[in-house]
C-alpha cells in the first residue's frame, strides 16, 4: 500500500531524463544542480509532462503506461503538487484556494495548518511562510495518493527557513504519503528526507540514506554537494599501505584509501582541525597556509586555510585568535580522507 | 568678470528660446488635434444639437450602430475568447501564422475589407452560391454590416487576449489542474478571472473601432436609412442634406467614443493591461 513507481524517459534539451525509482511510504529527495530535470520528474508524476515512455504506477493504478496507452490528465491523478512559488490564486481568498481541490476538509486543514484566521486574506497579504503552508493545505485538500514538493523552502528568506523546515520535517512524518521534494540545498534534503536521489543531468548518480551519500559519495560531484572539501590530485602508493595524493596545490596528504592516478581527495570541514603548529598527535595529514577566509555560522565559523575549509566551533577560533592573513595548520586523519576517481 | 556674466546670461537666454520653441511646437500639435473636434460642439449651440438628433435619420442612425455593434461585440467576445485562450495557452505547429492571420484585418484598409467581403460573401462571391441555395443573401443586409464590424474590429479584441492570456502565470493553470480540474473548469475558475482585466480593454478596444466603421459597411452593406445606415454612414448622408445633422450625429459619435476611452481610463484593470497611450501608462505601471 502506498507506493510510487516511476520508470521514465523524457527528452529534455541537451540530454535524457531517464530515471527508474519506487518511493514507499517516504520522502525522497531529489538533488543536483539546476537544470539537471528535477523538476520535469515531478512534472511527469503529475501529469503536466508526458515521457516519451515509461510508466508511473501509484499503489498498482497506473496513472501512465506508454507500452499499454495509459496517460491519464493531472485531474485525474490524485497528486498534491506544492509549487516552488505556491502558484496560490490571487483572485480568491485564502479559504477559496483551499477548498478548490475538495471542500470537505477545508475547515480541519485551516486549523492544522494554522491559518484559520487567514481564512479572507488574499494571497498578496501573505508572509512567505503562510504563503507555503496555504500551499500545503490545498495540494492536501484532496487526499492525494502521492505528495510533490517543488523547492519548498527556496521561496522563503533564511529566517523562515529554518522554522519551516522543522514544521515541514514533522509533518511529512505525520502524513506518511510517498513524498517526492526537489531541492538544490542538501541540508534540507538531509533534515526531511528518508532517501536522497542525486540527479544530474538526467541520470541518478546515487540514491541513498543523507548519511550513506555523507559517508560514502561515488563520485566528487555528490561529495561536493554534500559539503566535502573535494581536492584534485594525482595518487600513488605510499609507506606503510597508505595511498600518498600530491594535491595541485602542492601538499602531500595521505588516505587509507587505495586508489591510482587522477582522485577527488574528500575530506570533510568538520573532520578538519586548525592549530597554529604542528600538533604531535594521531594525524598524519598536516596542511598548512594562509588563512584565506572566516565566515560564522550560527555557533561555527567556517575557515579556509590553503585550499581546505575547516568548520570549528566559534569559541575554539576565538581562543586560538585566529585572523585573517595568519599562517595556520589544517590537520584531518588519513583514515577520514576518502579517495574517489576523478574521471566519473 | 562684466564678460563672464554676460556671456552666462546670453547661453541662458539660448536655452530659453530652445524651450520656448519647444512649447509652440507642442501648442500648435495640440491645438490642431483639438480644434475639428472642439469645432462640432461650437458651431452651433448645445440646444440645437441636442433637437437635430430628434430628426428621424439620427435616430433611425443609433438604432441601426447600437443593434449592429452590440451582437458584433457579443460575438466577438464568444468566440474570440476561447479562440484567444487556444492560441495563448496551446503550442502547435504554425501558431505564429495563425497570430499574423489574426493580426491582417488591422492593418487592411477598410475599403479593401468591404471588397473581400463582397468577395467572400456577396451574390457573386465565393460563397455566394452556396448562401443563395439556403435563402440567404447577405450583402446590403443588416447582418452584412454585422459581418463589417466583425472583421475589422475583431483583431483588436482578439490581439489583446491573446497577449492577457500568454502573460497568465502558467503555473496557475498547472496548479489548478492538479487541484482536480479539468481544462473547461480552469479556464473559467482561474484563467478567465485574472484575465478580465486585460480581455475588457481589448472589448472596449473592439468596440470604438466596430462603432466608427465606415468604409467596408457603405462596400458591403450599402447606407441605407434604417437598414445599414450607422451612425458614421448618415454623417455622411446627411453632409449634403443637413450640415447641423450631421454636427449632431458627429458629436454624438464623439460623445460615444469619449465615453469607451474614458471607461479605459478609469477602470483599474483595464488601464495596467495596455494602453492606447503608452506614455501616460507609465503612471499606472509603477502602481
Amino acid at each position: 500500500m502506498g507506493t510510487l513507481e516511476l520508470d521514465i524517459t523524457v527528452p529534455l534539451r541537451s540530454f535524457r531524463l531517464e530515471l527508474a525509482v519506487a518511493v514507499g511510504r517516504e520522502t525522497l529527495a531529489l538533488v543536483g544542480p539546476s537544470g539537471a530535470g528535477k523538476t520535469t520528474v515531478l512534472r511527469a508524476v503529475a501529469g503536466l509532462v508526458t515521457p516519451e515512455c515509461g510508466r508511473v504506477e501509484v499503489t498498482g493504478r497506473a496513472l501512465f503506461d506508454s507500452a499499454r496507452g495509459v496517460d491519464l490528465p493531472p485531474e485525474e491523478r490524485r497528486v498534491g503538487f506544492v509549487f516552488q512559488e505556491y502558484a496560490l490564486f490571487p483572485h480568491m481568498t485564502v479559504e477559496q484556494n483551499v477548498a478548490f481541490g475538495g471542500r470537505t476538509r477545508v475547515a480541519e486543514l485551516l486549523r492544522r495548518f494554522r491559518i484559520a484566521h487567514l481564512a479572507q486574506a488574499r494571497p498578496g497579504q501573505l508572509s512567505g511562510g503562510e504563503r507555503q503552508r496555504v500551499g500545503l493545505a490545498r495540494a492536501l485538500a484532496r487526499e492525494p495518493d502521492v505528495l510533490l514538493l517543488d523547492e519548498p523552502l527556496s521561496a522563503l528568506d533564511t529566517h523562515t527557513r529554518a522554522g519551516v523546515r522543522a514544521e515541514l520535517q514533522g509533518l511529512l512524518r505525520e502524513l506518511d504519503l510517498p513524498t517526492v521534494l526537489v531541492t538544490h540545498d542538501f541540508t534540507d534534503a538531509a533534515a526531511l528526507a528518508d532517501r536522497v536521489g542525486v540527479l544530474v543531468e538526467g541520470r541518478l548518480l546515487q540514491l541513498g540514506t543523507p548519511e550513506e551519500l555523507i559517508a560514502a559519495p561515488v563520485t566528487p560531484f555528490v561529495a561536493s554537494f554534500t559539503g566535502a572539501n573535494v581536492l584534485a590530485g594525482f595518487a600513488k602508493p605510499g609507506a606503510n599501505g597508505l595511498t600518498e595524493v600530491g594535491l595541485e596545490s602542492g601538499h602531500v596528504v595521505l588516505s587509507s584509501d587505495t586508489a591510482h592516478g587522477p582522485v577527488g581527495v574528500v575530506v570533510y570541514p568538520w573532520d578538519v582541525s586548525i592549530s597554529r603548529t604542528v600538533v604531535a598527535d594521531s594525524a598524519l595529514n598536516h596542511v598548512a597556509g594562509p588563512i584565506r577566509s572566516l565566515v560564522p555560522i550560527g555557533n561555527r565559523v567556517r575557515v579556509q586555510v590553503g585550499p581546505l575549509v575547516a568548520e570549528i566551533t566559534s569559541a575554539s577560533a576565538r581562543r586560538l585568535d585566529l585572523t585573517l592573513g595568519d599562517d595556520a595548520i589544517a590537520s584531518f586523519k588519513a583514515s577520514g580522507t576518502r579517495l574517489l576517481s576523478r574521471d566519473t | 568678470m562684466p564678460a563672464i556674466r554676460a556671456g552666462r546670461t546670453r547661453s541662458r537666454a539660448r536655452g530659453r528660446l530652445f524651450e520656448a520653441a519647444l512649447f509652440l511646437a507642442a501648442a500648435l500639435a495640440l491645438a490642431f488635434l483639438v480644434l475639428p473636434v472642439a469645432a462640432i460642439f461650437l458651431r452651433i449651440p448645445p440646444g440645437d444639437l441636442v433637437s437635430q438628433l430628434g430628426n428621424q435619420a439620427a435616430r433611425e442612425a443609433l438604432v441601426v450602430s447600437l443593434k449592429t455593434n452590440l451582437l458584433a461585440e457579443a460575438i466577438i467576445l464568444l468566440v474570440g475568447t476561447p479562440a484567444a485562450y487556444l492560441i495563448a495557452t496551446k503550442r502547435f505547429p504554425l501558431r505564429s501564422l495563425a497570430i499574423t492571420l489574426v493580426e491582417l484585418p488591422l492593418v487592411l484598409p477598410p475599403a479593401v475589407a468591404g471588397i473581400g467581403l463582397l468577395a467572400a460573401f456577396g451574390r457573386f462571391g465565393l460563397l455566394g452560391g452556396e448562401l443563395e441555395a439556403i435563402g440567404l443573401s447577405i450583402g446590403f443586409t443588416q447582418a452584412a454590416v454585422v459581418l463589417a464590424v466583425l472583421l475589422v474590429a475583431s483583431p483588436f479584441y482578439l490581439r489583446q487576449a491573446i497577449a492577457t492570456f500568454e502573460a497568465l502565470d502558467e503555473s496557475l493553470l498547472d496548479a489548478a489542474r492538479t487541484l482536480g480540474a479539468s481544462p473547461a473548469r480552469t479556464f473559467f475558475r482561474v484563467a478567465l478571472p485574472l484575465a478580465a482585466g486585460g480581455l475588457g480593454a481589448g472589448a472596449a478596444l473592439a468596440f470604438a473601432r466596430g462603432i466608427g466603421e465606415f468604409g467596408a459597411t457603405i462596400m458591403f452593406a450599402g447606407s441605407l436609412q434604417g437598414v445599414t445606415q450607422t451612425l458614421p454612414l448618415a454623417i455622411y448622408e446627411q453632409f449634403d442634406v443637413s450640415f447641423d445633422v450631421s454636427l449632431a450625429l458627429g458629436a454624438l459619435l464623439v460623445v460615444l467614443s469619449a465615453a469607451v476611452l474614458l471607461a479605459f481610463k478609469l477602470v483599474p484593470g483595464w488601464a495596467r493591461s495596455s494602453s492606447t497611450s503608452p506614455f501616460l501608462s507609465a503612471r499606472s505601471v509603477s502602481s
